[in-house]
């Protein structure tokens, strides 16, 4: 066990898989000579050499379609697409062609690919680049979709997903690459794609989140502790297959639910938790499902209008309260 | 600037009072400190002060309202200022209708129809899903049932508080009572009479049996030598006033809390994972009322005097007897102290409050027969029995408690230096 950034435990995981497997490669914008924007892949090129580290072009749909192709003919490719944002512009090769070549050619053809992109806000870069919009590419059958939003599990859910034979897309978070955590050093550590996973226990509420949030939601539990509120906080870690069971038990324990998600409320994953848990838990609620999201415009630049705009520990702790009918 | 009076929270568990009467009318000054209302808890009556000198502007319920804590009670403001409701965050200027009449009928989902005709009240409910799940399983209809959520709305804890009231109150028995073998007594057909538990007596048997169930429980008895003490109030007392008298629970509170400063251990509380130990000595002292049992606390006890203690002390009894504690009186003991001395019992055994450590129950003084020195004589007796614990401390520990506040007593000098 270290105690590493989680850009470091995705930097060693990307490693030891090129290092386990000669089918896997980089590509993307600045991964090779400049060493990510993100600073992921540094030392990579001297490392594995042009052949598996390929700059390419500034051309989100060249990318994820050169990837897919690469992944039909064998090799696993891992592309990176330097934020969410601009994989709008590969919708088509993710959406239209990944996700949907295994089901539309009757299983005979398989695409392990996985994008790692990075998405959400609070680093003030303007409206189009600040977007959390994991749900969109969740909403697709035939890709998954993992968030992870502690530095052990981002190592362990991406090894899982090169190792995956399905196109899984990895969505790292801005603010997070430079929180430190323990990680284990095995080369064999792997955490399962589609299951979430309970990061504090609690009898009183269920605070279900993911990614950047989930950090958010552990220091609210911290705070409501003092209060003598134990909230029992749910990571969800993949938003499809969204791993439902551990919420339902939660949920029958506690009565009440949060869902606390960085994107915005309409259509989000507190919208899908809720109906989720409504169709099965219903008789178990003893309040009204809260949803804690964005604020519903597109993310201002001002420093303390984006802060505003994003969820924060005190609506965290609101929203638990209310759900506890405490003022 | 106008500002509210809310409904205070007085004791943890309060989730209501009543508003008995208004002390002050509209339109009167208020100075700070100054009592505006009488609430009614659980527990007892309790005096409302104004934390803002103004004139008393508006009330927002009227006197024999139910009001749930926090939730305004009245607008203290300047004489001439406007006064906005809305501004100040009320949401209803008019005391709220009463809940069984709800403006707008909703219509009750056949899923959720009684399966049996009820003959008591009908009308919609609003219930949480797992309230009304509970209430399916337990047989309970939800009319009878009232809600402390949002707009009435029952919660699981709704159903919870309903379950403890009803097992409190014996179902009445079906089988023919037994036949009585003395023929003087006249059998009225009826084995008991019901009567409904009082709020105070509802929460005594609620604090006390979750006392009994969680605390475990160990017993020390002393007998504790008062001729000294006894010679010393009357010396100190013939130097006082009649109406400045010490009494001897006096004594008691100075010498208990002079003992709890040197096994801090026993001021404290247990909290799951951590026992809490208190910087304060405060002492509840037991108050008997016809309506059930209620504690005053003297705080700070270690550091006052003896002639301090039973000014305050009077004066807290006094208010405690006549329904009219304060909140901070009632809040915040440490160590409770219960005296039926003048009941004329030798010892007792009390029940821990929680979240104390212990209490003191205490017995009268007699004459008895003692033996000193291999010689008969007749000696001045109290015996004290404490009750603690188990979680927080242990015997030798609450021995040696027993022996710091026997020798306080024996040796009464201790106390007034």
């Amino acid at each position: 066990m270290a105690r590493i950034t989680y850009r470091e435990a995705i930097s060693q995981a990307l490693r030891e898989e090129m290092h386990r497997d000669e089918r896997v490669f980089i590509m993307g914008e600045e991964v090779g000579k400049w060493g990510g924007t993100y600073a992921v892949t540094r030392g990579f090129l001297d490392e594995f050499g042009d052949r598996r580290v390929k700059d390419t072009p500034i051309a989100e749909s060249v990318i994820a379609g050169a990837a897919t192709g690469a992944a039909m003919a064998g090799l696993r490719p891992v592309a990176e697409i330097m934020t969410i944002n601009f994989a709008f512009l590969a919708l088509d090769q993710i959406v239209n062609h990944a996700a949907k070549l295994h089901y539309m050619f009757n299983g005979q053809i398989r695409v392990p690919l996985v994008i790692r992109t990075v998405g959400g806000g609070g680093r003030q870069l303007g409206a189009t680049h600040s977007q959390t919009p994991d749900v969109i590419f969740a909403h697709f059958p035939g890709l998954k979709v993992v968030a992870p939003g502690t530095p052990a599990d981002a190592k362990g859910l991406l090894k899982s997903a090169i190792r995956d034979d399905d196109p899984v897309f990895f969505i790292e978070h801005a603010t997070l690459y430079s929180v430190r955590g323990e990680v284990p050093d095995d080369e064999e550590y792997l955490v399962p794609i589609g299951v979430s996973d309970i990061k504090r226990a609690g009898k009183d509420v269920t605070l279900v989140s993911y990614s950047k949030m989930i950090q958010t939601t552990l220091e609210a539990a911290d705070k409501l502790a003092e209060e003598g509120i134990e909230a029992e906080v749910i990571d969800l870690r993949t938003l499809r297959p969204l791993d439902t069971q551990p919420i339902v038990e939660s949920v029958k324990k506690t009565n009440r639910l949060v869902v606390i998600e960085e994107g915005w409320r309409s259509f989000g994953v507190g919208a899908e938790i809720a109906s989720r848990v409504a169709e099965l838990a219903f008789d178990h609620l003893d309040a009204p499902i809260r949803r804690v999201a964005q604020a519903e415009v597109p993310l201002p630049y001002n420093k303390r209008l984006e802060q505003l705009a994003l969820p924060q520990v005190d609506d965290v702790i609101r929203a638990a309260k209310d759900v506890l009918y405490l003022k | 600037m106008a500002e509210l009076i809310s409904m205070p929270k007085l004791g943890f568990d309060m989730r209501e009072g009543t508003l008995v009467e208004w002390s002050k009318k509209v339109g009167d000054s208020v100075a700070e400190g100054e009592v505006i209302a009488i609430i009614e808890t659980d527990k007892a009556n309790v005096e409302v002060t104004s934390f803002k000198a103004g004139m008393l502007r508006q009330v927002l319920v009227e006197a024999g309202t139910v009001v749930p804590i926090g939730k305004p009670i009245a607008v203290i403001g300047a004489a001439d200022e406007p006064i906005d409701l809305a501004a100040l965050g009320v949401e209803e200027a008019v005391p709220a209708p009463k809940k069984e009449a709800p403006a707008a009928p909703v219509p009750v989902p056949a899923a959720f129809a009684p399966q049996e005709p009820v003959v008591t009240q009908t009308g919609p409910v609003i219930a949480s899903p797992v309230a009304r799940r509970m209430a399916d399983e337990l047989g309970i209809d939800l009319h009878q049932v009232t809600g402390a959520g949002p707009e009435g709305r029952i919660t699981k804890r709704d159903i919870e508080e309903y379950v403890k009231q009803r097992s409190a109150v014996p179902a009445p028995k079906k089988a023919a009572p037994p036949p009585i073998a003395i023929p003087s007594v006249v059998p009225t057909g009826e084995e008991y009479r019901v009567e409904p538990l009082s709020p105070m007596r509802q929460t005594i048997s609620r604090r006390m049996t979750e006392s009994k169930q969680q605390a475990p429980h160990f017993y020390i008895t002393s007998e504790i030598d008062m001729e000294a003490a006894l010679a010393l109030r009357k010396q100190m007392n013939a130097l006082l006033p009649e109406n400045e008298a010490i009494s001897v629970n006096d004594l008691l509170v100075k010498a208990a809390a002079a003992a709890l400063r040197q096994f801090p251990n026993l001021n404290a509380s247990f909290a799951g994972a951590e026992i809490h130990v208190h910087e304060h000595v405060n002492i509840g002292i037991a108050v008997a009322r016809e309506v059930g049992l209620v504690t005053t606390v003297l705080k700070d006890a270690d550091k006052k005097t003896i002639a301090q203690i039973a000014a305050e002390s009077r004066e807290l009894i006094a208010r405690a007897r006549e329904g009219r504690m304060r909140a901070e009186e009632m809040v915040g003991g440490t160590l409770n102290i219960s005296n039926l001395g003048m009941f004329d019992v030798e010892h007792f055994i009390a029940i821990i409050s929680p979240p104390q450590a212990a209490v003191l129950a205490v017995g009268s003084i007699r004459q008895v027969p003692v033996v000193k020195d291999g010689q008969l004589s007749v000696g001045t007796r109290m015996k004290v029995t404490i009750s603690a614990d188990h979680r927080v401390t242990d015997g030798t520990e609450a021995a040696r408690f027993m022996q710091a506040f026997k020798v306080a007593l024996e040796q009464p000098m201790r106390l007034v230096l």
